[in-house]
């Protein structure tokens, strides 16, 4: 388990890791939609069949057809072109929303998992008192204090997500830290810093990933949320849910300009959550 | 039954948790850019109206002594006074609260209708085709939002079929549960589907226990393994589960009732933020926090009667 007979093992480790994962129909599947979906959110000027901005006065909400696969707006634009070019702000919220809560809360799981005491009595009533508010409700209070907007989004959802990776990290550190090789590292006369992080972190990450992956798929859930209720990604920036939005007042007469942005959030979701699941099997340790 | 001492002692627990959620409401205030007193006024107010309406929220005392006085006007059940509103913030929530309140137990139920058999027939052949088949579509189901998912029906069933309102909320309780089925169905089909996951799981591990086994082999009838066996122990965690997930459901109900117009608090939540009435905003929160902690509390007691062996530690 030492880091120091690793290095000449490792890219075969890696190969073989690589070979089982894509042995995974779940994996494989979930893999395909994440990477189609970070073209899309790169390239949309290339992907996107129409301008998605052009007014086509002669094409006012159509209906799906071959030439408009997901119908047109009440200005003619073509849906299918603005969903795609959706992607790069939704792309960003899955990364933007959850990767500061990663840090701070991998950090922070870590020093108070391996100190105990009182830091970690204070954080236990924290993480107490930031669990008896409904997630969404503690996110639009900060975002009332804050004002709507992409970036306050981020950081209410950082402010509220942080705890749930501290209390994963927090558990596996612990587990490791009763562990022989950490108190070998101690023998040794290792920095605290250097055990918790090179040591005891590597071993304790996994599930914390593998939440990150299902996470990324709650923050477009919930990015998209936020944006349908005007709180998030303000109009006219194209996101999912702002999308959605705009079309509620059509939904008799043009269902598809509410329903068609949908898909995309429920594939890409659907992405990161096989992915997670799938990694969540593979890292999952046998024998123990 | 839970012992008294027991129920005594998650009481006291709570007090210090509760404390804490008192700052970050006071804070939620406190922490508005620029001049909280400014920032509730109406655009065309006076210096005057603003000094009142600092007077009003004590802004004036330093913030330990504001704090104070938050902490003993809370707890005699007083809010302050909505700006948009113009009512006391006590009385427009206990007003609103029964309607949300409804929709999440309507919801609750609607789920454990759909996920509890399902999750039988899924795991009495684990992997078979039905339970793949059961697996895939709530896998997709918890890839939708809630207000994608409250759409959906709206187009399809109220809009297109006619089933169902469009919205709305009724007057009787029969009427409630017609006018509500389809704000309640959005939520229950997302609880739902954390549901059947985890009640699946815990199925096929309980029907595969020693003492599952050895009460068939004694020869009881299958019902009573059933019943006294199989369901009580996956019973448990599903409790603990649906306890846990009281946030999400009450995130739900917000939302459900904003695709849905129905007026419960998590539209007025809403409504507040857009209209900058941080009194309403902060009842609302603490409103939402009690919520979650007497059903956390009641999650705790449901579980240690359903399960003894929690009792001791």
């Amino acid at each position: 388990m030492s880091a120091v007979t690793l290095p000449a093992a490792r890219p075969s480790r890696l190969k073989a890791f690589l070979a089982r994962a894509f042995a995974k129909p779940a994996f494989v599947t979930g893999f395909a939609i994440l990477v189609l979906s970070l073209a899309l959110a790169l390239f949309p000027g290339v992907l996107a069949p129409y301008d998605p901005l052009a007014f086509d006065l002669d094409a006012i909400q159509q209906g799906p057809s071959l030439a408009h696969l997901f119908g047109t707006d009440n200005f003619g634009r073509d849906m299918l072109s603005r969903v795609i070019w959706a992607y790069s702000v939704d792309m960003q919220m899955a990364f933007f929303a959850t990767v500061f809560a990663l840090l701070i809360g991998v950090t922070t799981g870590a020093i108070v998992g391996y100190y105990g005491g009182i830091a970690d009595m204070i954080f236990g009533r924290c993480v107490d008192a930031i669990i008896t508010f409904p997630f969404l409700v503690l996110v639009i209070a900060i975002v009332a204090v804050l004002g709507p907007g992409l970036v306050n989004m981020y950081v209410a959802i950082t402010a509220v997500n942080w705890v749930y990776y501290a209390r994963l990290t927090r558990a596996e550190i612990m587990a490791q830290k009763a562990n022989d090789y950490a108190a070998a590292g101690r023998v040794l006369g290792y920095s605290d810093t250097r055990i918790i992080f090179r040591h005891l972190l590597p071993n304790a990450i996994s599930p914390v990933i593998v939440y990150w992956m299902t996470d990324m798929a709650l923050a477009i859930l919930l990015g998209s949320s936020l944006g349908y209720l005007g709180l998030g990604a303000q109009p006219p920036a194209a996101e999912w849910g702002v999308l959605i939005a705009e079309g509620r007042n059509f939904l008799m007469t043009a269902w598809w300009m509410s329903l068609t942005p949908g898909i995309a959030i429920v594939v890409t979701g659907l992405g990161f959550s096989l992915l997670g699941d799938a990694l969540a099997d593979l890292l999952r340790p046998k024998g123990r | 039954m839970p012992s008294l001492s027991y129920l005594l002692a998650r009481l006291v627990q709570i007090i210090p948790t509760f404390l804490l959620v008192m700052v970050f409401i006071f804070l939620i205030v406190r922490l508005l850019p620029g001049d909280p007193a400014i920032a509730m006024a109406e655009a065309k107010a006076t210096d005057a109206q603003i000094e009142q309406i600092r007077r009003n929220l004590g802004l004036d005392q330093p913030l330990p002594v504001q704090f104070v006085v938050f902490v003993k006007n809370t707890l005699t059940g007083d809010l302050g006074r909505s700006i948009m509103l113009k009512a006391p913030v006590t009385e427009v929530i206990l007003a609103r609260l029964p309607t949300t309140i409804f929709l999440a137990l309507y919801s609750v139920v609607l789920a454990i209708c759909l996920a509890g058999p399902l999750a039988f027939l899924a795991a009495a052949r684990a992997n078979g085709a039905a339970d793949i088949a059961i697996r895939s579509v709530f896998q997709v189901g918890l890839s939708m939002p809630v207000f994608y998912i409250g759409l959906l029906l709206l187009t399809v069933l109220a809009a297109k079929l006619r089933l169902f309102p469009v919205g709305g909320y009724g007057t009787s309780f029969l009427d409630n549960l017609y006018h509500l089925i389809l704000p309640a169905l959005s939520v229950a089909l997302y609880t739902s589907a954390i549901i059947l996951r985890n009640l699946r799981a815990s199925l096929i591990e309980v029907l595969d226990a020693d003492y599952v086994q050895f009460a068939r082999a004694k020869g009881l009838s299958p019902r009573i393994v059933m019943t006294r066996h199989v369901l009580r122990n996956a019973m448990v965690s599903t409790v603990t589960l649906l306890g846990l997930s009281i946030g999400n459901l009450m995130s739900g109900t917000l939302v459900t009732e904003t695709v849905f117009a129905v007026p419960g608090v998590g539209r007025l939540m809403l409504e507040a933020i857009f209209a900058r009435d941080y009194p309403l905003i902060q009842g609302l929160t603490l409103t939402f926090a009690v919520l979650v902690s007497v059903v956390f509390l009641l999650t705790d007691v449901v579980q240690s009667w359903l399960d003894p062996r929690l009792r001791q530690s």
